[in-house]
């Protein structure tokens, strides 16, 4: 039970995965496999988000009050500190490794698979706009959205 | 002078600067021409010098460099490729006067591409007489196959598109299924493609890294894979390349494209086996058998022919077969026969070329039944044709006659009485298909109408000698050739020792 | 300075220059943005190749952001070797492309075609030299849309048909990659490629890791037209504008092999590929299968565009056949077959374009003849269909031969056999179009022909000299493919 009940975030990927899969590879109207297509996206982005949630997790956020520990830190700590925090070269993750370590009690939630989804729901959305482009030109040309109508124009031509 | 390493770079280029030329002055004919001849005539006197450097027991040795990470082409001359080398260079310019004849008294369209191609394929056939190893050789060997197709198919006919697929799809075929894994194979067993004295796979067979059985099937790959040698089953190219113009024939299928083929069978034999290993372990008595009946067979069917130059062609099937047989034979005698014989067969086959050439040029006749009584038209032609056929059959004082008693000497050498006997009787057999053709052309009495151009009949027969020979640039080559296969009778023993050294070295 | 910034200069400018074509309005400006901005990027990846043989590969962090944290471009032998033939071949197709665009596409959408021309540039370039493994997610699916656009621009009907079957296919294939990319960083919390393959051998639950390598094998099989997921290709190629499919053809699949190999050799390394999982045999069976499959398809094509699509199926199936090899020679091979192909097929594709501006057409009917009022054009495909055959002195036989000693080595005697029988497959169909250009009676189309345009010929020889050239001077192709394999096989990426 513990595998179905603790992992049901997947079993909807799964399902919305298949859900997707079977649309694109089943149907014969254009514009039901593109959104069959969407379907098949959306599951990954599901299988990204859900994999960022840690159990007890909250929002990736570091608290104002600690950002503002961290500068009064910064400002007593003098010149050397200031020179360094001013040179490029510094890598910026020695400021965050600081803030960090400060903020361990605290249970974040894992920012960077939202982050990579943001990505990827952009690419989606330029994927399914570009289909249905092609879609409105491919009935301008043929006249229909149906693929078997369309083979079958083909063939005659 | 110029070094012998120097010269093999000249003779290589020569060709090439040739192709540049000829291409350069393709709107001149006349000059065109000239760039051809007297750039071969340079190459000749170059592969001569070579020539008295390496008959003098040196061995020159020119490395370019690595084409693929790990093989390399690579460039050294020993007594076998040189003589092949002088074949080639001699004989390109005996067939190039011949050729502009030829074309000329054809009017042949594309003679640029023509005088180019050829060009090309004598470069090929330096390359691969000059070769280092088996990876420049195949090189060598591909380029040929290449090169030489736009002029099997010059007429850009449907038959010339026939015969083109034949050829090439012989060819390449072979080459890639047969040729290619037999040398990735040798490379994989003896970490080498080097022609070395002694072979490079006895201490593979040695290690039993290859058994009996696997180097007879090596030596099967190697044997069929040439497929310019012409072995039965894979010899369909060879009659199907005859809609070629006659020089092509004539130069390409009696000298370059053929011996490219029974020369890397010998190398094959002698410098990547090793004769001794053939010998002792016997795995080339298979060979030698196949060799056996591609002589009879061919011969068988040479004399069912009609067309003269379809005859010639499975002469030459024939012919080859004798020196793969060499090959097979692996002794001394019967390798230096073989090599031997690449220079008779050439002289002899390429004169009989040029003859039916000219006969065709003379009185577009192209079947024997048809050349009754022209000897007395064209009496230089016959005389030449006799004399090249003395040769091929093997008699006395024809060249061919030295080469095939050294055969003849090999097979008894390793109790194969069966071959011994299969010579004999092909012997028999060229005598059959080829001496009548002369013999009809001046004994027998010619019909009415059958003597004299299409233009003209002659209106009754004339008893006497009436003689309207093709023209000069034609004749000349063909006589000059016809003298040298008998020339090569009393050569025969210099050549029989300058080819000593191959089997020797150690 | 700038000589710093290379790697990222690499993308960013093809990235900018694509949006200021559409918005400069008119097409007699976009193109000679596009050319110079093209050539730009191939001097850049020729300084940046010529920076990695002096001192080794070279990494560049963006934004100066360490990884793993950030994301860093990677410029070593391998990604360098196919970045440099990437960017030489946009460059040259670019030069190819006027006369050819002018007639192939409508007035109206030539800007459109530069803009997305460099966009599937930067995002082939991007993949090449990305050290992160979500980047090659992204720039693969920058390099597919504008594919897809490109592809769409054909003058047919059938271009968006063709352009829309290729989406669903390629956009299944680029999120089952996606789901490999999210499980692996689920097993080891990393998107950098040299630390996942720090991290994988300690990671528990080999089933997990095993299932995203198959998702993300099969996505870029999808990609790579594996057969037999390969069904897109023929149509796209086909109905594609000449250009694009020149441009196309010698790039998209060969850098999703690359991504392939660097997934293999890299990231989950070919002990755990090949040992834990039968991978090479799968796959050297499904090369062979798709080689002889797509040789024989090929033989029966009367269209000529069609005909090379099916001929660059098998010749993937090469280059797979090398990487299954394992041995230094195969991925040799393998590698070097990308860059040869490339040549090869972009060459073709390009002289497919000449004949298509004189003659109207593409099917063999119509080219009937054409040898004797195009010689050159003739000549070329004469010269790139030797090349495609793997005739000595010519890249094709550099990629054979270096693919027949790497099987004997590791002792796939079929395998070796196999591939020699497939070459005879590949005289037969190239012969078939020389026999119709050379030996037929001109057909109407031809006989009005004239010789293709200097602006096209000489970009087309530019090719097809290469294919001769890098045939007999390897230093720089199967030396390079060399050293690539090598690093790869010696472990660190």
């Amino acid at each position: 039970m513990e595998q179905v009940i603790g992992l049901f975030n997947y079993w909807i990927v799964i399902f919305l995965m298949m859900t997707g899969f079977y649309i694109v590879i089943a149907r014969r109207n254009l514009i039901k496999v593109v959104i069959g297509l969407n379907i098949f996206q959306t599951s990954v982005f599901l299988l990204y988000i859900t994999m960022g949630k840690v159990t007890g997790g909250t929002a990736p956020i570091i608290p104002p009050r600690i950002v503002a520990q961290h500068h009064h830190a910064d400002e007593h700590a003098g010149a050397a500190h200031d020179s360094l925090a001013a040179e490029t070269t510094q890598p910026a993750k020695s400021v965050a490794g600081e803030l960090a370590t400060q903020t361990e009690e605290i249970i974040y939630s894992n920012p960077l698979p939202s982050v990579l989804m943001l990505t990827a729901i952009v690419v989606g959305i330029a994927t399914t706009a570009l289909a249905l482009a092609l879609v409105v030109r491919i009935r301008e040309d043929y006249g229909t959205v149906e693929e078997d109508e369309i083979l079958a124009l083909d063939i005659q031509s | 002078m110029i070094s012998p390493e120097q010269m093999i770079g000249v003779s290589i280029g020569l060709p090439l600067l040739a192709l540049a030329l000829i291409f350069l002055f393709g709107k001149h004919p006349n000059v065109r021409e000239a760039c051809t001849l007297i750039v071969s005539t340079l190459l000749f006197a170059v592969v001569c010098g070579l020539a008295g450097h390496v008959f003098a027991g040196e061995r020159p040795e020119w490395r370019i460099g690595e084409m693929i990470p790990g093989f390399e082409l690579g460039f050294r001359v020993e007594p076998l490729g040189m003589l092949f080398a002088l074949v080639a260079s001699g004989l390109w310019i005996l067939t190039t006067v011949y050729a502009v004849g030829y074309m000329r008294g054809h009017h042949e369209q594309h003679q640029t591409r023509f005088f180019g191609c050829f060009a090309l394929a004598i470069f090929a056939a330096l390359s691969a007489a000059f070769s280092a190893n088996l990876f420049t050789l195949f090189v060598a060997y591909e380029v040929m196959t290449i090169s030489t197709y736009p002029l099997v198919t010059h007429h850009g006919d449907q038959a010339a598109r026939n015969g083109g697929r034949v050829y090439l799809g012989i060819l390449l075929s072979t080459s890639i299924a047969f040729f290619m894994l037999a040398i990735a194979w040798t490379w994989f067993l003896a970490g080498t493609l080097d022609f070395k004295q002694g072979g490079i796979l006895a201490d593979a067979y040695a290690e039993g890294r290859i058994s009996h059985t696997q180097l007879g099937v090596l030596l099967g790959l190697f044997a069929f894979g040439i497929g310019k040698a012409a072995l039965m089953p894979f010899h369909r190219w060879l009659p199907a390349a005859m809609v070629a113009p006659t020089p092509v024939s004539a130069l390409l299928h009696a000298v370059a494209v053929v011996k490219v083929g029974v020369f890397s069978v010998l190398k094959v034999a002698v410098f990547v086996f090793g004769i001794d290993l053939l010998h002792t372990t016997g795995v080339s008595v298979w060979l030698a058998y196949v060799a056996g009946v591609t002589i009879l067979l061919a011969s068988l069917i040479a004399m069912t022919k009609d067309n003269l130059k379809a005859r010639l062609a499975y002469s030459t099937v024939s012919q080859l077969a004798y020196i793969t047989l060499g090959a097979a034979l692996a002794t001394p005698e019967s390798v230096i026969g073989g090599g031997m014989h690449i220079a008779m067969h050439a002289v002899g086959k390429i004169t009989l070329f040029f003859c039916a050439g000219a006969i065709y040029v003379a009185t577009h006749k192209k079947n024997v039944s048809e050349l009754r009584g022209l000897g007395r038209a064209m009496p230089f032609t016959f005389a030449a044709f006799f004399i090249a056929s003395v040769s091929i059959i093997g008699l006395p004082p024809g060249g061919g006659s030295w080469s095939k008693w050294l055969l003849a000497v090999g097979t008894a050498e390793n109790h194969l009485y069966w071959l011994t006997a299969a010579l004999m009787i092909s012997s028999l057999l060229n005598i059959a298909y080829l001496i009548p053709i002369p013999v009809r052309a001046f004994m027998v009495v010619p019909q009415a109408g059958t003597v004299g151009t299409e233009s003209e009949p002659a209106p009754e027969v004339p008893r006497q000698w009436n003689i309207q020979e093709a023209p000069g640039m034609c004749v000349v080559p063909l006589c000059v050739t016809a003298v040298l296969s008998v020339l090569l009778f009393f050569a025969a023993e210099s050549i029989y020792e300058v080819l000593l050294p191959i089997t020797t070295e150690g | 300075m700038i000589a710093n910034q290379l790697p990222v200069l690499l993308i960013v400018l093809p990235l900018i220059a694509a949006p200021l074509c559409v918005l400069l309005g008119s097409r007699r400006m976009a193109y000679p943005l596009a050319l110079i901005v093209s050539w730009c990027t191939f001097a850049i990846s020729i300084a940046l190749i010529a920076r990695v043989m002096q001192t080794g590969p070279i990494h560049y962090d963006l934004g100066n952001w360490e990884p793993p944290y950030g994301i860093e471009y990677v410029v070593d032998y391998l990604s360098g070797f196919v970045m440099l033939f990437v960017a030489g071949i946009g460059a040259v197709v670019l030069a190819y492309a006027p006369r050819s665009v002018a007639a192939e596409i409508a007035p109206g959408k030539q800007t459109m075609f530069y803009a997305s021309y460099l966009l599937c540039l930067a995002g082939l370039l991007g993949m090449c030299v990305t050290g992160d493994l979500f980047n090659v997610f992204v720039f693969l699916e920058i390099s597919s849309l504008s594919s897809y656009a490109l592809i769409s621009l054909g003058s047919t009907r059938r271009a968006p048909l063709a352009a829309l079957k290729y989406l669903i296919l390629g956009t299944v294939g680029a999120t089952f990659f996606l789901i490999g990319v999210g499980l692996v960083y689920q097993m080891t919390g990393t998107l950098n490629m040299e630390d996942i393959a720090a991290r994988l051998p300690t990671v528990g639950g080999p089933r997990t890791v095993l299932v995203a390598f198959a998702f993300m094998t099969i996505g870029l099989c999808i990609k790579m037209a594996v057969f037999p997921v390969h069904t897109w290709l023929p149509n796209a190629y086909t109905y594609a504008p000449s250009v694009v499919t020149a441009f196309i053809a010698a790039t998209a699949t060969k850098v999703s092999v690359y991504a392939f190999v660097r997934l293999v050799y890299s990231i989950f390394t070919p002990q755990f590929a090949f040992g834990l999982l039968p991978l090479d045999t799968a796959l050297s069976g499904l090369a062979l299968v798709g080689i002889f499959a797509a040789s024989a398809a090929a033989i029966y094509q009367e269209n000529v565009k069609r005909l090379l699509a099916y001929s660059s199926i098998a010749q993937i199936g090469y280059m797979l056949l090398g990487i299954s090899m394992a041995n230094q020679d195969g991925v040799t091979a393998g590698v070097v077959h990308m860059f040869n192909h490339a040549i090869i097929k972009g060459g073709l594709f390009m002289v497919v374009g000449c004949f298509a501006l004189r003659l109207g057409s593409v099917q063999m009917e119509d080219w009937r003849g054409a040898g004797k009022t195009m010689p050159w054009t003739a000549f070329a495909w004469a010269l790139g269909g030797l090349a495609l055959i793997g005739v000595p002195l010519t890249v094709g036989f550099v990629s054979k031969w270096l693919l027949l000693t790497s099987a004997l080595e590791s002792g796939r005697w079929g395998v070796a056999i196999l591939m020699l029988c497939s070459s005879l497959l590949a005289i037969v169909y190239v012969w078939r179009v020389i026999e119709t250009l050379y030996f037929a009676e001109p057909s109407e189309k031809a006989k009005q022909a004239t010789e293709a345009p200097l602006s096209m010929l000489i970009p087309t020889y530019a090719m097809i000299g290469c294919t001769l050239l890098f045939g007999v001077w390897t230093t720089y192709s199967a030396g390079l493919a060399g050293r690539a394999a090598a690093s790869l096989l010696g472990g660190a990426p």
